[in-house]
């Protein structure tokens, strides 16, 4: 006998993404889940970003990894709140697992929460959070092809973070190539080639964030 | 696998709602355009089914492909995974119509009085 479903496979997620969104937005709180590959300077992407904002915003962090919490120390010696999240194996965060983590957060005193998604270019692309917006980072020594092989984390993204821009003259990395993919996938993604680690560029992100940030 | 073991969930659940003694397959829709990885949804599938009223089950994946609406010039086109460019006016406003399922259509399960 044929059972009809018609069941969306991440009905349970998108309904927890759905309540946290509702959340964020009764509490004026904006949220960015930043994507990246491991390696790409996820945390010292967020390191530059809170030096550039904390004056004007309140900011957590939350930091999705596999295991351990290194990252959420780097952040925390910084006196800005984060909490990590062990997935415990799992290549992505799931809506349910951020909603444990905004738990403990004090949602009303706060502007801003940089979620650092798991470092995977694929899983987290399928998985709404509830985020205000998603945001990728890329950096140079990844190579400019990889719009081309991960074209779906490119495609979900509102802005385009290009990282370690300081390394370029090391890699043979073509700026105009990977700018062009990119525009092809998702042209209104705007792109921001940045160092994090020199602060160079970090102004022009910074301030496209804090602009979206002052709109909720 | 984080996809697959909320198919079995709702699967399973579906499938001891009816009564079923087991399932005989599992009708997915997957749009083109998400992460989902055919071999890697059959080994998961596999995998998780293992001691569940769905073992043995096989997992028939239709593939959505792409298809988008212009919003400046109303057309309708289809796309494959990496250009989503009105090919009637040029324009890159366009908005995914489908390409993003990941939906269980239907099961198949065998129930005690079926002869």
């Amino acid at each position: 006998m044929r059972i009809d479903m018609h069941k969306p496979i991440l009905e349970k997620n998108d309904a927890i993404a759905a309540e946290l969104r509702r959340r964020f937005a009764e509490d004026h709180v904006y949220v960015v889940d930043l994507l990246a590959s491991p390696g790409s300077g996820k945390t010292s992407t967020i390191l530059a970003t809170i030096d550039a904002l904390r004056d004007e915003f309140n900011i957590a962090v939350i930091e999705g990894d596999i295991a351990s919490s290194v990252d959420a120390e780097k952040i925390k010696a910084q006196g800005i709140p984060a909490v990590q999240i062990n997935t415990g194996g799992a290549c992505h965060l799931e809506s349910a697992m951020l909603k444990r983590a905004i738990d403990v957060l004090d949602l009303e005193r706060l502007d801003l929460i940089i979620v650092e998604n798991v470092g995977n270019l694929v899983c987290p692309t399928d998985f709404d959070l509830g985020e205000n917006s998603k945001v990728m980072i890329l950096s140079v020594p990844e190579g400019d092809d990889k719009p081309l092989k991960y074209p779906g984390v490119f495609q979900v993204s509102d802005a385009v973070i290009l990282n370690k821009i300081d390394t370029m003259p090391v890699f043979d990395f073509d700026r105009d190539a990977f700018c062009a993919a990119v525009r092809d996938l998702n042209p209104k993604a705007p792109i921001f080639p940045i160092a994090a680690t020199k602060g160079d560029g970090v102004e022009e992100w910074a301030s496209w964030l804090a602009e979206r940030v002052h709109s909720v | 696998m984080g996809i697959i073991a909320g198919v079995l969930d709702a699967v399973n659940a579906s499938a001891a709602d009816a009564g079923a003694l087991r399932v005989l397959a599992v009708n997915l829709r997957v749009g083109r355009m998400t992460e989902a990885i055919p071999d890697a949804l059959t080994f998961a599938f596999e995998a998780l089914s293992e001691g569940t009223i769905s073992e043995g089950a096989e997992l028939v994946l239709e593939i959505v492909e792409p298809t988008s609406f212009c919003l400046e010039c109303g057309s309708e086109f289809s796309h494959d995974r990496f250009h989503r460019i009105c090919p009637n006016c040029g324009s890159y406003e366009t908005t995914l119509l489908s390409g993003r399922e990941l939906e269980i259509a239907s099961i198949e399960v065998d129930l005690p009085d079926e002869e």
